[in-house]
């Protein structure tokens, strides 16, 4: 990848989109904008057709039990909602989003990671996968969520079932989630072996590989 | 740089780009642009040149109330610096080897011209069929060279030649499908959904598809 830093600044620019930034600037991570109302949906693949029905989650690889809920069953765990703001790599962010589903930390510890487990590949039933750093699903701040603003989450935006990882940028919370596998190396996903970041924190604006 | 103003609503720039890396066509690079104060907006760009072009070109839509895109029709010009990064995606990319099928809607034609110009350059043409779809002619980019090498255009709202403005139906794509490993659909959101569709009537396999859509994102 080249790079051409000038760091000088580009001749008349002053930008039009500060107005977001002056009420919300301390939300918005930089290179960032707010959509508004507008909630993309990019998806590299044919979007699947699938219904609650045909859904589960399987927690496996470096766990002492693999375990697997259905729709039910994941719906009898304890509930958790998110509510807070949503950072897309392709440069928006949405805020004051609502997302209700089970924290991951409840799918984990009902499996139970072995010593070894430093990494997670998040498995979609498209086939579509991300890496995630264990810790970045611990502590209360990744859920597997199937309702936003209190809606059914529609196919597009990942129903029946998306991961949320709303502290790193949009891509880690895969869509149509179906298997959470951990592992004890990391090795790249989908779009990291396609020249994304390995971790995609947008307050450190980790977009590419190479990033910081 | 380059400039050309091709319609009210499409800038085409070509870059000369310090140490640029070889891209594959279908690729794109983020333009970054920086105000006195360090404020930063930042948008990605389909690369539209072939990679021996010895500059880099984007064709950019204006967008209504576009930050990025409105900047760069009213003030790119010739010497100005801009601050490029890429080429970036190696999903969405045709390096000239398996037959393959593209359908584009609207400014989503641009990664497809790029395929285009390589498989000219290579002398595959014959592997690469593509369809485009556009409201009206003057609104498709890259018109001159899509009439005469597409080897459909299908236009939503005037007719073209014989063909009554529609957009693309099943039947019209089945033989284009036919012996195709790979399809690209590339453009809108509704345009993609729409595309994956028709397709799937068609007869394409839906995991041989590979989908390149954008929003409205300024």
């Amino acid at each position: 990848m080249s790079e051409n830093h000038a760091m000088a600044f580009t001749r008349g620019f002053t930008g039009k989109r500060r107005g977001d930034r002056a009420t919300r600037g301390d939300r918005l991570p930089p290179g960032q904008y707010d959509s508004g109302e507008d909630w993309p949906t990019l998806t590299a693949e044919a979007t699947p057709r699938l219904t609650p029905e045909d859904w589960s989650i399987t927690v496996d690889g470096l766990v002492e039990e693999q375990r697997t809920w259905s729709w039910s069953e994941a719906h009898a765990l304890p509930g958790s909602t998110y509510a807070g703001d949503i950072h897309c790599v392709t440069t928006w962010s949405k805020f004051d989003m609502t997302f209700t589903g089970v924290s991951v930390d409840t799918l984990l510890d009902a499996a139970r990671p072995r010593p070894e487990a430093a990494y997670v590949m998040a498995h979609s039933s498209t086939g579509y996968t991300t890496n995630l750093p264990l810790e970045d699903l611990r502590g209360g701040r990744a859920w597997i969520v199937w309702e936003v603003g209190g809606t059914p989450l529609s196919v597009p935006h990942g129903g029946p079932v998306r991961l949320l990882v709303p502290h790193l940028y949009f891509w880690k919370s895969a869509k149509w989630v179906s298997r959470l596998e951990l592992m004890d190396r990391d090795r790249p996903g989908f779009w990291e072996a396609n020249g994304y970041h390995d971790r995609g924190d947008p307050w450190l604006e980790q977009r590419y590989q190479g990033d910081p | 740089m380059e400039v050309t103003r091709d319609s009210e609503k499409l800038v085409r720039l070509r870059f000369e780009v310090a140490d640029r890396v070889d891209h594959l066509p279908g690729q794109h690079y983020v333009l970054r642009l920086r105000a006195e104060d360090g404020y930063t907006a930042q948008r990605s760009y389909s690369i539209a040149s072939d990679p021996a072009d010895p500059l880099l070109e984007l064709m950019i839509e204006c967008l209504p109330d576009g930050e990025v895109s409105g900047f760069m029709h009213a003030e790119a010009r010739v010497g100005d610096e801009f601050e490029l990064r890429g080429p970036i995606g190696g999903w969405f990319t045709w390096a000239g080897d398996v037959p393959a099928l593209c359908l584009a809607g609207g400014s989503g034609v641009v990664p497809v011209v790029a395929m285009m110009r390589h498989a000219r350059r290579l002398g595959v043409e014959h592997l690469l069929r593509v369809v485009v779809v556009a409201r009206t002619l003057p609104e498709l980019p890259y018109d001159d060279e899509l009439v005469g090498r597409a080897d459909m255009i299908a236009l939503t709202r005037e007719n073209l030649g014989s063909r009554v403005a529609a957009p693309p139906y099943p039947d019209e794509l089945v033989d284009l499908v036919e012996g195709v490993q790979r399809a690209y659909v590339c453009g809108s959101v509704g345009f993609a959904s729409f595309a994956q569709r028709v397709l799937g009537e068609a007869g394409m396999r839906a995991d041989a598809i590979r989908v390149e859509q954008f929003g409205a994102s300024g």
